[in-house]
């Protein structure tokens, strides 16, 4: 008799061995955007280990507008700024309004689908009207809407952009409820008796978290894109906070966007790759976890 | 039909109520005094109290909301802050650039986007599948208004094929009349071939960068949606028929595939109107987009107000459009 455990029964081969994870190492595109969110957000989290930078006094009139060269490896911009730091700290920034803006908008979008689905009624239908007006307005319209009224700051943005993800995941959640409860595991559980609240956190959310952790994933990319649009009109992150939209805009508005066209490609390019990133997660995980939810 | 298209009409209702209620929230949640915003700081407390007299600002918020409500159904939405020219009269002059640049992003996503999805789709799995999928997911990742700008650096900057910015060329002594504010059509109508030509190489970029997102949406749904029409029955008995391959893509696939498509159309039209706003500030486009982001930056919020609520009813008035097309396209649709 052997004491050794099987190795079958090791945990992380018995998470690689569930059929979901199985269809996620299948995707190639979930792979890539796996590895590639990893390698961003690695990015974005070592920046201040491996490139020591303050964004309050990097200045250097003497060096502006330099192109890419073995100096400066992206260039500077029209105050003599690194680039390279710039998009590295940037990429901090709107990575981190990406992720909060989505955890506002999925907490509360949740919250609102599950109640909406589970109680109906009088809320269904309130929540249903707000749903409506919010997506009769273009999102990066209702977004600016938001700023103008909090004023520009990386806090604002996060806000607006969270509060317009907020109707997709209502609808989302909302939907989901409403096939779950009419189900016989939960009817089951309500026939013994539980609360509510137990019913709604305990059985019908852990059921329906699939489709909303790939509609969250994809919402990082959506989130990013529109954050940066944000940054981009100016509504954004203010200076000196480095932020990828507001390079741009600084450079556009700058007038060197043209005449010395490094100071966008490499924000621009950054802020693709992000999205892109997502993007791709979020496909994979739908491929592993909600294989009929395709579009 | 009608009972439907009424119905639909009257779920309009509480949808427009919402928007003018949020916008309406929204300027008066805004911090500070609107009539110091308009006289500047150095007016006197009597004057500021004047014109909050003058502009209703005294009087409870929802007597406010109904003063704004009737005012707007006679089309009333105030003048601008600093130019006094009627928000109305300014959305007129405006709206034809946007809508003229709108469609022309909209023509250029479906001429390329739906053969790409077709072709995608009846070569699934190719090298073509795997580019098409590959270039739409990179469109919906990328900011517009980047790709706008490296269009311009491109095509306008190093080649100098395309003019960067502007409607039309002003010092080229071109003397047509802009009668019905869309200028392709304008220009035709009066025979001016050259500043048509003019009109069409202003258009090509802006409409180029708006037509990015559409053009990648379109292609994905396109494709996905041949994919499932492809796989049923009646496409086996159309080959097994002995129809030509073709007859049977474009015949009997595609025009079933269309109707998803035509959702999408719908939903993105609306897009495209939000869009503009980035779109046409990178190349100066004088519409609705440019000259609400102006009006930000300017603190003058009648002409936000207007603005917002032009483009949000434009874009439920086109999905309620799109919504009643489909009973043209598909007469299994039953509306009671």
């Amino acid at each position: 008799m052997t004491t050794t455990t099987p190795a079958s029964t090791q945990p992380w081969q018995r998470f690689l061995k569930q059929r979901s994870v199985q269809r996620f190492l299948q995707s190639t595109s979930g792979l890539i955007g796996l590895g590639l969110t990893l390698l961003i957000v690695l990015m974005a989290a070592l920046a201040p280990v491996l490139r020591p930078y303050d964004p309050a006094t990097d200045r250097n009139y003497a060096a502006r507008l330099q192109s890419p060269g073995a100096e400066y490896l992206f260039g500077t911009d029209g105050l003599g700024r690194d680039i390279l730091s710039q998009v590295w700290y940037g990429l901090q920034t709107s990575l981190l309004i990406g992720l909060v803006a989505v955890a506002i908008g999925m907490v509360l979008g949740v919250a609102l689908g599950l109640l909406a689905g589970y109680f109906r009624g009088r809320l269904e239908t309130v929540v249903g009207w707000l749903t409506d007006v919010m997506l009769a307005f273009p999102s990066i319209l209702l977004a600016i809407a938001i700023v103008t009224v909090t004023g520009p700051s990386v806090v604002s943005v996060m806000f607006a952009v969270g509060l317009v993800q907020l109707p997709k995941f209502i609808r989302l959640t909302r939907s989901m409820v409403l096939s779950l409860r009419e189900q016989e595991f939960v009817q089951t559980v309500r026939a013994f008796g539980a609360t509510p609240p137990r019913i709604i956190l305990r059985h019908i959310f852990p059921a329906s978290l699939a489709p909303i952790v790939v509609q969250a994933t994809l919402a990082i990319g959506t989130a990013t894109l529109e954050a940066a649009g944000l940054g981009f009109l100016g509504l954004g992150a203010q200076p000196p906070t480095p932020e990828l939209g507001t390079m741009l805009s600084d450079a556009f508005k700058g007038g060197y966007s043209l005449s010395s066209p490094w100071t966008i490609l490499f924000p621009g390019l950054f802020i693709t790759l992000t999205v892109l990133a997502f993007n791709l997660l979020g496909d994979g995980l739908r491929d592993a976890l909600d294989p009929k939810g395709g579009r | 039909m009608g009972r439907y298209i009424f119905r639909r009409l009257l779920n309009l209702i509480p949808v427009l109520f919402g928007i003018t209620l949020l916008v309406f929230l929204f300027l008066h949640l805004i911090p500070g005094d609107p009539a110091i915003v308009m006289l500047g700081d150095r007016a006197t407390p009597d004057q500021v109290e004047a014109l909050r007299e003058r502009m209703g600002l005294n009087e409870p918020l929802p007597l406010q909301y109904l003063a704004f409500l009737g005012n707007l159904v006679r089309f009333d939405l105030g003048s601008s802050i600093f130019t006094g020219v009627p928000i109305i009269r300014e959305i007129l002059i405006r709206w034809p650039a946007t809508f003229e640049l709108s469609v022309a992003a909209m023509l250029i996503a479906l001429v390329l986007g739906i053969p790409a999805g077709v072709l995608a789709a009846v070569r699934k799995n190719s090298w073509l599948d795997n580019l098409t999928m590959s270039g739409s997911l990179i469109g919906v990742s990328m900011p517009v208004y980047w790709l706008g700008l490296l269009l311009v650096y491109l095509f306008a900057v190093n080649l100098q094929w395309l003019p960067p910015s502007g409607r039309i060329s002003v010092d080229a002594g071109l003397s047509f009349e802009p009668i019905t504010g869309f200028y392709l059509f304008d220009t035709l109508i009066q025979g001016d071939f050259a500043a048509f030509q003019d009109v069409l190489a202003h258009l090509a970029l802006p409409a180029l960068t708006l037509s990015t997102i559409p053009l990648a949406i379109l292609a994905r749904i396109t494709r996905s949606a041949m994919l499932e029409v492809l796989s049923q029955d009646y496409i086996r008995t159309a080959r097994a028929k002995g129809l030509l391959e073709l007859r049977v893509i474009f015949k009997h696939a595609l025009k079933n595939a269309m109707l998803p498509v035509i959702t999408i159309v719908g939903l993105e039209f609306g897009t495209l109107l939000g869009g503009a706003i980035l779109t046409e500030t990178i190349f100066s486009w004088p519409g609705i987009g440019k000259w609400i982001y102006e009006g930000i930056l300017s603190r003058d919020y009648p002409v936000v107000q207007g603005g917002v609520i032009f483009v949000a009813t434009a874009f439920v008035l086109i999905n309620l459009l799109v919504d009643l097309s489909y009973a043209l396209l598909d007469p299994r649709i039953q509306y009671k």
